[in-house]
């Protein structure tokens, strides 16, 4: 048990210094200069010269590497060229807003996920069944950022029920929760289903039938206790995407979080913060991951005990 | 039936396919402006209206189309193999480039597959073969994955045994007898790799990191109607339509041909 542990947070930690250094490889070997994109074409050379030396880009890349990973173990992350501002400020001012929406997002499908797949499973080939996976196809198709401004059409300005965009107070929250969770509800009702279905067929549920139990207590008790481990590992890796998505959600709605911001300095070529928005984002979803590996180690006891 | 669930969703698939294919002899103006009818909502000449410039939307949306099935087939196209040659090469060859290679692809799973997308398009700079290049180098991943798991189950099989005896180099026996073999399960995840590869370009180009005006992407057009959703709702609900049919059509196929396939199901 502990080994198993041991060997997992180890490979978490390889994990986390390859993102580091596939970070440092995107930004530094993809074409484009920052210096370029700072100063215009239009600046002299001799400017360009001091501007590429005062950021350490004319050092080999090797040195640049070495002082990138000394920076990141110091948690310095640097100097925003757009904002001239420390990123680290910048990210922590903007991480609130993104937690917010993604928990939102993930409570919601959730909440829609599981009754969805259970009725489906119970209803196996019924006309519930057909219509929770039609709608569950449906939620996998629709894109994000036409999904977003249509909600936004219909009920920020035909209803006018909420805000349009930025936020302001819980109403705002709604609609880019919706936009961001209904993808992850989709796909997480599909798994219940399939997983809900696995379990029913298991000698345990016949033995629980067989005592009597009444239906809603085998399907909570024995069912879904047992269903639910499947759709955390997927809730995990799914996060992934919510994350990604959050990316374009936030800036459909001008949500003041992590991805609008990434996406403004991704635009304005604002490296720095670039570089420690998308570690952030990387770093969050491998510390996820590695958590509900654990989390899974430790209520399985199939192997916990073994 | 099951024949028709696997067909059904290919018609609308087709349609498209074939606007794409017909696309350079059909009489469209993508790039016409015409100042009068700048927001024009859906009249008979102008069957889905006009956008802010005044361009005809039924226009731009078929020439869209290009761009959709020109990234959506590029990317799979890529990444699979991409992904099959570095996941077949790391099960053959095992011991420490497995293992090396295996870490590489975990590096790249630890990434949210739209942020690395993001990340490298706006670095790369827009343009569609970029929005290929750096979709492919998100993308190659699962089949790598995939393709991998695949040749560990395979390599061990007699045929392969009996190749090897016969002096067949491990390049010979990954590409002539266990590719072939693994090329069902990479099939079923090219399909929804092409719906994936469509709604992210469509997205890079919401985002503004696509494909550049004038050449025409659902994805920007989506963004260009925006801001004009209280006028004139059409620009941004055709495009979204049209993404929709696409991904939905490809979807239902990727799961028809998944049940068709997959021979451990349809035996039961």
């Amino acid at each position: 048990m502990i080994r198993l542990l041991l060997a997992r947070i180890g490979s978490a930690l390889l994990v986390i210094f390859g993102v580091c250094t596939l970070v440092f490889l995107l930004i530094h070997l993809v074409p484009g200069d920052p210096v370029e994109a700072m100063l215009g074409e239009s600046a002299r050379p001799a400017d360009r010269q001091a501007l590429r030396a005062a950021l350490g880009l004319d050092r080999p890349l090797a040195e640049q590497y070495l002082s990138y990973l000394g920076s990141l173990a110091r948690l310095e992350l640097g100097r925003s060229f757009q904002f001239e501002r420390p990123v680290a400020d910048l990210l922590a001012e903007r991480i609130p807003a993104t937690l917010e929406l993604t928990g939102a997002a993930l409570a919601l499908a959730l909440v829609v996920a599981v009754p969805l797949g259970v009725l489906a499973a119970r209803n196996q080939g019924g006309a519930l069944d057909s219509g929770a996976m039609g709608f569950s196809l449906l939620g996998i198709s629709i894109p994000n950022f036409w999904l977003g401004p249509l909600l936004i059409l219909v009920f920020s300005l035909w209803l006018g029920w909420t805000p349009v965009s930025g936020r302001d107070g819980p109403a705002s929250l709604i609609l880019p929760a919706v936009t961001l969770g209904s993808g992850l509800a989709a796909i997480l009702a599909r798994m219940v289903r399939s997983s809900v279905l696995e379990v029913l067929g298991e000698d345990y549920v016949r033995t629980a039938r067989a005592k009597g139990l009444s239906e809603a207590v085998v399907i909570r008790r024995h069912a879904l206790r047992n269903a639910w481990l499947p759709v955390l590992t997927l809730v995990g890796l799914q996060l992934g995407g919510l994350l990604g998505g959050a990316v374009i959600t936030e800036t459909v709605f001008a949500w003041p979080g992590v991805g609008s911001l990434l996406v403004e300095a991704i635009q304005n070529r604002d490296y720095p913060v670039v570089q420690a928005g998308v570690l952030l984002i990387s770093l969050a979803y491998v510390l996820v991951n590695t958590l509900t590996d654990l989390v899974y180690l430790w209520v399985d006891p199939r192997i916990r005990l073994t | 039936m099951r024949g028709l669930g696997v067909w059904l969703p290919i018609l609308p698939l087709s349609a498209w396919a074939l606007v794409v294919l017909a696309g350079p002899w059909l009489p469209l103006a993508p790039d016409h402006i015409d100042l009068s009818r700048i927001l024009a909502p859906p009249a008979t000449d102008s069957l889905l209206g006009n956008d802010d410039l005044g361009r005809p939307v039924l226009d731009r949306l078929l020439i869209g189309a290009r761009t959709s099935f020109a990234v959506g087939l590029g990317v799979v196209a890529l990444s699979l193999i991409l992904g099959a040659l570095v996941g077949g090469m790391a099960a053959l060859a095992g011991g420490w480039v497995d293992a090396t290679l295996v870490r590489i692809i975990d590096v790249f799973l630890a990434f949210p597959g739209i942020l690395l997308a993001i990340a490298l398009a706006g670095l790369l700079g827009p343009g569609i073969d970029n929005v290929i290049v750096a979709l492919a180098a998100v993308g190659w991943v699962g089949y790598a994955r995939l393709a991998r798991s695949q040749i560990l189950s395979l390599k061990q099989r007699d045929h392969v045994v009996a190749a090897r005896a016969l002096g067949a180099g491990s390049g010979r026996v990954l590409l002539r007898h266990l590719l072939p073999l693994a090329v069902a399960p990479l099939i079923v995840e090219a399909t929804f790799g092409v719906a994936g590869a469509v709604i992210a370009e469509a997205g890079l180009s919401f985002l503004g990191l696509g494909v550049q005006p004038p050449q025409a992407s659902w994805g920007s057009m989506i963004r260009d109607g925006v801001g004009y959703m209280l006028v004139a709702p059409h620009l941004v609900l055709a495009p979204g339509l049209a993404i929709l049919s696409v991904v939905l059509g490809v979807n239902l196929a990727g799961d028809g041909l998944r049940d068709r396939l997959d021979v451990r199901s349809a035996r039961r």
